[in-house]
């Protein structure tokens, strides 16, 4: 951890606050100063490292020091989040607006006058909370960890209602689809069933059944062309997020089920 | 479940029995209590409790309370805590070094301060789309949102009716459980935190 010679120009000290610029290689670097969590964090952190008050922020100060910043970030081969450059431009739109005189004409009342400051400064205000709020999360989740309940019982139902993955669907679809080419076809042209009402007559069978076996379900259907439309039926409805599907038992039959409306 | 017991009562004093006699003692219902919640994977809530025990969730309450109690004055290695809505046996948090020393584990990876802040905003603004997370932390969130997501600690509640049906994003149960929450009015207020905030900065 030796200190970097080339940084020692910049005002800020990176050792003594949060993000740390710490070790040689860019890959760390990046690591140690997204530790700044975005333009608002590190617009915050200059403004406390400058002691400045929030509501009357140097602006072409804090400006100067961002975009040190900024720069810094390049020169490392860090690659500068869009966020942080929009941020660059808005001080100096504000830092330019505060060098123009002020328009005798439009505001001859100084308390109609707007600080050009002053969006930025309630959107930091705004941030301040959440961030204060995260370390209180923070602090919560630490006293959590240092809580222990009992482990796992064994019991047949701790595997109940796995949530299906898509993964699974398309194991059972090949299947399906498997069992189908086995069969000597003999095919009758027949009328297509579109999705939306595929999507319909599946809706109306979960909503009467509950429940419904997805492996009984693509069965009911004998062509390819039927078996993609049931497929992306089912998928579409569950995307919905009306049905969902369960898996009680690993590797078991998968369920199409109603959604109880939730109570939260 | 019919009461033998109930009969003979009945004929003693029919009014009061006729509205539900206490079917078990207070500490038989304590001790059921304990002994369900000790089995139980999740925080388990006074009504299930209560249909398991077959008394009423009131009932159930007072002697989980009273249960709690008694694990307080004991000051023992273990607490019965108030989670997620639901009740959860759990070791005192002073004994966690001597557990991980038998466990042989160690914290897990704790979140990114980017990752906190994003379930700080979901937590105190949901349901909420990542648009407005943006408008307050004035940075993308997507890589968060995904770890939260990934997680489990926010969960998606459907679009919202605008412009581009943005997804919105709330917190989920096991949000509460990490966080040692019993649900979220446990949290301290937002406003909490301005007044934090600009006093903090007013001093400098």
């Amino acid at each position: 951890m030796e200190p970097q010679q080339q940084l020692e120009q910049f005002v800020f000290d990176f050792n003594k606050e949060q993000p740390q610029i710490v070790a040689g290689s860019s890959d760390e670097l990046k690591i140690k100063l997204g530790e700044f969590a975005g333009p608002l964090d590190l617009l915050l952190y200059l403004i406390k490292q400058e002691q400045a008050n929030i509501f009357d922020i140097p602006i072409a100060k804090i400006t100067d020091e961002y975009l040190k910043y900024v720069k810094l970030m390049k020169s490392l081969d860090i690659a500068v989040a869009a966020d942080f450059v929009v941020m660059a431009a808005t001080l100096i739109e504000i830092k330019s607006k505060m060098l123009l005189p002020r328009d005798p004409a439009a505001a001859s009342d100084a308390e109609e006058f707007e600080d050009p400051r002053k969006e930025l400064v309630d959107q930091l205000l705004e941030y301040e909370k959440f961030k204060s709020a995260a370390q209180m999360l923070y602090e919560r989740s630490t006293v959590e960890q240092a809580v222990f309940k009992r482990g796992t019982i064994e019991s047949d139902d701790n595997n109940a209602e796995i949530s299906a993955t898509v993964f699974d669907l398309l194991t059972v679809f090949q299947k399906i689809v498997l069992r189908h080419k086995e069969e000597v076809l003999l095919e009758i042209e027949r009328e297509e069933i579109s999705l939306a009402d595929m999507i319909k007559a599946l809706r109306k069978r979960i909503f009467a059944e509950l429940e419904l076996n997805l492996l009984t379900f693509f069965e009911e259907f004998h062509t390819r062309r039927e078996l993609v439309t049931a497929f992306i039926a089912v998928l579409e409805i569950v995307r919905t997020e009306e049905v969902k599907l369960v898996q009680r038992a690993t590797f078991g039959d998968i369920f199409l089920k109603k959604v109880e409306p939730a109570s939260s | 479940m019919t009461e033998p017991e109930t009969d003979e009562i009945t004929t003693e004093q029919p009014e009061e029995i006729i509205s539900q006699a206490p079917a078990r003692s207070a500490a038989t219902v304590m001790a059921i209590a304990e002994a369900i919640i000790f089995v139980s994977d999740e925080p388990i809530t006074s009504k299930t409790l209560g249909e398991i025990i077959g008394e009423d969730k009131q009932t159930v309450q007072a002697a989980v309370e009273e249960l709690q109690k008694e694990y307080e004055e004991r000051s023992g290695g273990l607490q019965i805590r108030e989670i997620a809505g639901g009740w959860q046996l759990a070791t005192r948090t002073e004994y966690h070094e001597e557990i991980r020393k038998f466990l042989k584990t160690r914290p897990s990876a704790k979140l990114s301060l980017a990752a906190l802040e994003t379930l700080s905003v979901i937590a105190y603004k949901q349901p909420v789309t990542v648009p407005e997370i943006l408008e307050i932390r004035g940075v993308q969130s997507a890589s968060a949102i995904k770890t939260l997501l990934e997680k489990r600690l926010i969960v998606t509640k459907g679009h919202k009716e605008t412009v581009g049906r943005p997804m919105q994003y709330g917190t989920s149960k096991d949000f509460l459980i990490q966080f040692g929450l019993n649900d979220l009015s446990d949290l301290p207020s937002i406003e909490d935190f301005e007044d934090l905030t600009i006093t903090a900065l007013d001093q400098q």
